[in-house]
């Protein structure tokens, strides 16, 4: 086995060429996998509430946003904004920026799903209590059902980021030096520890991502036991 | 320069075949791999609910592990790193061979697998306990009782989420276009980096996995219909 290969490469794998160059290896990975969330989280809101709006303009576009993603491999999804990029606007994107974009747009559907759900899982008693009160239509939702469902899916939530996380992977496919780039390159470079380098990269991912899912599971029975109580 | 549309370039002549020879390659590797998924997620399943411990404490790493490492890594181990543990005639011998379509199938059997066997495990505790004590106590082994009362019905309950796994490696089977296995993906690529027709080429592969995608996905919607109301 050849381990002094991952070892000495360590910093090269945590942060890339910086700070000498620009930032990569797993510092990327995780700022690649925090601005996902954060995007994929408001927008996913924003298609899960038009998604269940009354209005059929805003409630059929969200369908098919969701439909075509959901139906769609993440890959296919990055190739559309790497390579269309040029053609739409004329110039090409980043790979950092069209990989971050894409796990936006992409994560985005599945979060509109999970606060679909979210909010059809609520007693419609909510919803008739807060208009009968004199809220919008909007300030019911933002005020009254919301807080609730975005409550009971934050599990959901989690196991979602999960697979982001995961996911920052295929930014290797367009040239981002992710953590997942940052080894293959190591790996074509030494060529003598390959299954030492893939190892150690995976452990790393399952050091993040593990973490998110016991979180995730301490957090469900926690809003079960909550929720046990209030009935 | 404007870009000029060219349809006719991935709906017939030799783009289009590759299309469909990519496709081809995509619906054989998801088979293969789906049936291949199944067999060993309910085995590992199953390992988990005997009590004995070192199964039990076995099969709980496989499934933590499998899950929360990215599934390109993992290929990207099997295709360059498990052949380099092997003796070097051995390893030729991988090579020479269609290794790229059998990491690949590796790959996607055991990332899917052990989802499969977190969801089975979840349609298992919905079955009453008492289904396994009473088979236990009418003679039946621990893997008798299993495989006749148990799964039967752990099955039964658990196809939605099963299909929808399914689903999920269809579209993860993309990445095996990483490690050179021709795939509808890479195909598409292919039509890229050779004409520059990037949009049409991922148009129409996207289409192809959206309708592969919709017909599964109809498919349940008809068979929760049909479960409902012959349930009832």
């Amino acid at each position: 086995m050849h381990w002094e290969v991952v070892w000495n490469n360590m910093s090269y794998l945590l942060l890339g060429a910086y700070p000498k160059g620009p930032l990569g290896g797993l510092a990327l990975s995780i700022v690649m996998a925090l601005v996902g969330i954060f995007g994929a989280f408001w927008l996913g809101l924003l298609i899960g509430v038009f998604r269940l709006s009354k209005r059929a303009w805003l409630r059929v576009p969200a369908l098919v946003y969701i439909e075509i993603i959901r139906g769609t491999p993440l890959l296919m999804v990055i190739f559309w904004f790497y390579f269309l990029a040029p053609v739409v606007m004329g110039k090409s994107l980043p790979g950092e920026q069209a990989a971050m974009i894409a796990l936006i747009v992409f994560t985005s559907a599945y979060i509109a799903e999970i606060v679909r759900a979210g909010v059809l899982s609520l007693p419609k008693g909510q919803m008739e209590a807060a208009r009968g009160s004199g809220l919008s239509h909007t300030q019911a939702m933002i005020y009254v059902i919301l807080p609730q469902a975005l409550f009971n899916m934050i599990p959901s939530f989690v196991n979602q980021f999960v697979s982001l996380t995961k996911d920052t992977s295929l930014g290797f496919i367009i040239g981002v030096t992710e953590l997942t780039k940052a080894a293959t390159q190591i790996n074509n470079r030494t060529m003598n520890a390959p299954s030492e380098i893939f190892i150690a990269i995976a452990a790393l991912y399952f050091v993040i991502c593990y973490v998110l899912t016991a979180f995730s599971r301490r957090l469900e029975s926690r809003i079960n036991r909550y929720q046990a109580r209030g009935r | 320069m404007a870009y000029q549309f060219d349809w006719g370039l991935v709906v017939s002549g030799e783009y289009g075949v590759m299309l469909v020879e990519g496709l081809v390659t995509t619906l054989k590797i998801s088979a293969l791999s789906i049936v291949l998924s199944l067999g060993m997620g309910t085995l590992i399943c199953v390992m988990r609910l005997t009590k004995v411990k070192a199964l039990e404490w076995l099969s709980a790493s496989y499934t933590e592990f499998f899950r929360n490492t990215p599934l390109l890594v993992q290929i990207f181990f099997w295709y360059f790193g498990s052949a380099a543990v092997l003796p070097v005639a051995w390893n030729k011998w991988l090579y020479a061979q269609d290794f790229e379509f059998a990491a690949g199938v590796i790959s996607l059997t055991v990332y899917t697998s052990a989802f499969i066997a977190e969801d089975l495990r979840s349609g298992i505790f919905a079955i009453p306990k008492t289904q396994l004590e009473a088979s236990r106590a009418c003679g039946l082994s621990f893997l008798q009782a299993m495989g006749y009362v148990i799964l039967p019905q752990a099955f039964r309950i658990i196809i939605p989420p099963l299909i929808s796994q399914f689903l999920n490696l269809i579209k993860n089977s993309s990445l095996v276009m990483t490690i050179g296995v021709m795939d509808l993906t890479y195909m598409a690529r292919q039509i890229e980096s050779q004409t520059f027709h990037g949009f049409e080429a991922f148009t129409a592969a996207t289409l192809i996995y959206l309708s592969i995608s919709l017909l599964v996905s109809a498919a349940i919607q008809i068979y929760n219909v049909r479960v409902l109301r012959l349930g009832r």
